[in-house]
């Protein structure tokens, strides 16, 4: 596979006037995770609504699988999958009723039955759709985005209403998704999600790109200056350095072997991320943000 | 574009469905949802069923020198009401409801074509339809001395009054639908014309050419009029042709209206009809 599943190049969209996508690039190869991360009114449902097909653009390129969403057919639609935000639609079919309907639109699906055990329904496969809680409502759409194997899956901030034990299942499917071979691009504002799936993320903020890589190197996380604390005579010590292995083995040979609490600290994804958004002066628009990081 | 050369493509996929099958499906699915939500049973399916209980409870009186009963002449029209109330109401609230809470945007996220989804209201639409119809006519046949024609004549045009009536409902309720901001207010919009016009098309007020003339000018205008006429063409006798305001059933021109609304229908479906509402963006 030569091209990228997603390519975008200056991909600009206002909305009277107020740049909401503001020259944006993006590559996504087969087969990454990839997220999107930013703020609230960042852009990246605005983003992932064009990528899909749902909103036209003001400017820029966008391939994705090959073709022009804004032209794309119903082959094109084949391999896609789209779990988007508030869906309250089907409430009177059952789990099961819904999942077949949809995996007959397919050229190809996966079994119904199947799926709707991955997104663990099992048990509720008989239950109407509008009486499930909000988190097994929300495993009706990912079981809806999959039940086409698509080959390219858009993710909008899934796990939402999810309590901790159903995000570290729906975690589970993601990454045998992706072991499968399918590309996934996930909107998020949940730092431990990124961490936990993302091969490489994108940070956004007004509409434009802050950063972009692995979570684990995102904003030079790695080679960062590092904070080494540690208690001498009954006091907290603490001393930023860029070279924390030399301070510590350092600070090993003058106590003769103990340092009593020891720690090295380098700056968390949540420290990056709000540096690098925190830039764009859009922190204060984001009370929800600052809620679920705090 | 789909071979297996192509690189972008993990494995050849075969043909999406058959845009009619998928429709098909979709009509089960309309169905089944349709007879669920209690709410649209109670409002559009139930509503025509009770205004003739009443209507014709309370009006039975024979008229004068025909041998016919009010409650007759009530039962007769109320089946355009019924066939107004299961395509132009379910459709009117139903579409501004899939617009609202998704239904609409996950279609058009799937590769169902979106002719799919509107074979599948038309079936949903014909077949609630039909049961309205069967109901309104027991119920008038049991309760309301409502004659069933013997004549083969009088079947056909009852017949075409129904078709050319649901489908020309069924795309005014398609278009109407685009006019509520929410799916909250879609139920309020869509009474007003559909009560109003009972009012103005000698459906809730007969003889309707006792109705001052302005009123029968606007109910003329809507095919709810003629569909009541052409009903009562089928199931009163001749002689209830001087409570008309032509004086006679008028069958050709209840047909050209009819048809007329279809097209027109079909026309302001096709420029008014919106995916999203006001609120999406």
């Amino acid at each position: 596979m030569t091209e990228t599943a997603v390519h975008v190049r200056g991909l600009s969209k206002r909305y009277g006037g107020t740049p909401v996508v503001d020259g944006l690039d993006l590559d996504i190869a087969h087969g990454e995770v990839f997220a999107l991360l930013g703020p609230n009114g960042a852009g990246k449902t605005t983003t992932v609504e064009i990528l899909e097909g749902y909103r036209d653009r003001d400017a820029g390129t966008v391939a994705v699988l090959g073709e022009d969403p804004g032209k794309a057919g119903r082959d094109w639609r084949s391999r896609i999958g789209i779990v988007s935000q508030t869906a309250t639609d089907a409430s009177e079919l059952t789990v099961r009723e819904v999942v077949t309907h949809f995996a007959a639109n397919y050229p190809r699906h996966r079994d119904p039955e199947t799926v709707i055990e991955q997104v663990g329904l099992g048990e509720h496969a008989k239950k109407r759709v509008g009486r499930l809680s909000g988190g097994q409502r929300r495993r009706v759409d990912v079981a809806l985005g999959i039940i086409g194997d698509p080959e390219l899956l858009f993710l909008d901030e899934p796990t939402t209403g999810f309590d901790p034990e159903a995000r570290v299942k729906f975690w589970q499917l993601i990454r045998q998704l992706s072991a499968e071979g399918t590309t996934i691009l996930l909107t998020t504002h949940y730092l431990d999600e990124v961490e936990a799936l993302a091969n490489r993320v994108a940070v956004i903020a007004r509409g434009r790109l802050k950063t972009i890589g692995e979570p684990e190197t995102l904003g030079g996380r790695a080679t960062a200056g590092a904070v080494v604390s540690w208690r001498e005579d009954g006091r907290l010590m603490e001393r930023e350095t860029t070279n924390p292995d030399q301070f510590v083995a350092e600070l090993v040979g003058k106590s003769g072997g103990h340092v009593p609490g020891l720690s090295v600290q380098r700056p968390s994804l949540e420290d990056v991320y709000l540096q690098l958004i925190g830039t764009s002066e859009d922190l204060d628009t984001t009370p929800e943000l600052r809620k679920e990081t705090a | 574009m789909t071979t297996q050369t192509t690189p972008s493509v993990r494995q050849a996929r075969p043909q999406p469905p058959n845009v009619i099958r998928v429709g098909l499906s979709r009509g089960a699915l309309e169905l089944r949802q349709f007879f669920r939500e209690r709410d649209a049973v109670v409002f559009t399916f139930s509503l025509p069923v009770v205004m003739l209980v009443l209507l014709a409870g309370i009006f039975n009186d024979t008229i004068p020198d025909t041998g016919v009963k009010a409650s007759q002449v009530f039962a007769a029209s109320m089946i355009a009401a019924g066939i107004m109330s299961t395509t132009f109401v379910s459709l009117g609230t139903g579409i501004a409801q899939d617009r609202e809470d998704g239904t609409l945007k996950r279609l058009r996220g799937t590769p169902t074509p979106m002719t799919s989804y509107f074979i599948g209201k038309v079936l949903m639409v014909l077949v609630v339809s039909f049961a309205e119809v069967i109901v309104l006519l027991a119920l008038g046949k049991v309760m309301f001395d409502l004659q069933m024609p013997s004549d083969a004549g009088k079947w056909l045009t009852f017949g075409w009054v129904f078709l050319l009536g649901v489908i020309g409902c069924a795309l005014l309720g398609i278009a109407i639908s685009s006019v509520p901001r929410s799916a909250k207010s879609a139920s309020a919009v869509i009474m007003l014309p559909f009560i109003g016009l009972q009012f103005v098309s000698g459906v809730l007020f007969n003889p309707i050419k006792e109705l001052p003339s302005p009123m029968v000018e606007i109910g003329s205008f809507f095919p709810l009029k003629w569909m009541a006429q052409g009903f009562r063409s089928v199931f009163l006798p001749d002689s209830m042709t001087f409570q008309e305001v032509a004086g006679s059933w008028e069958p050709g021109r209840t047909a050209l209206v009819l048809v007329a609304w279809c097209v027109g229908g079909l026309v302001l479906c096709l420029l008014t009809f919106r995916w999203k509402n006001s609120r999406q963006g």
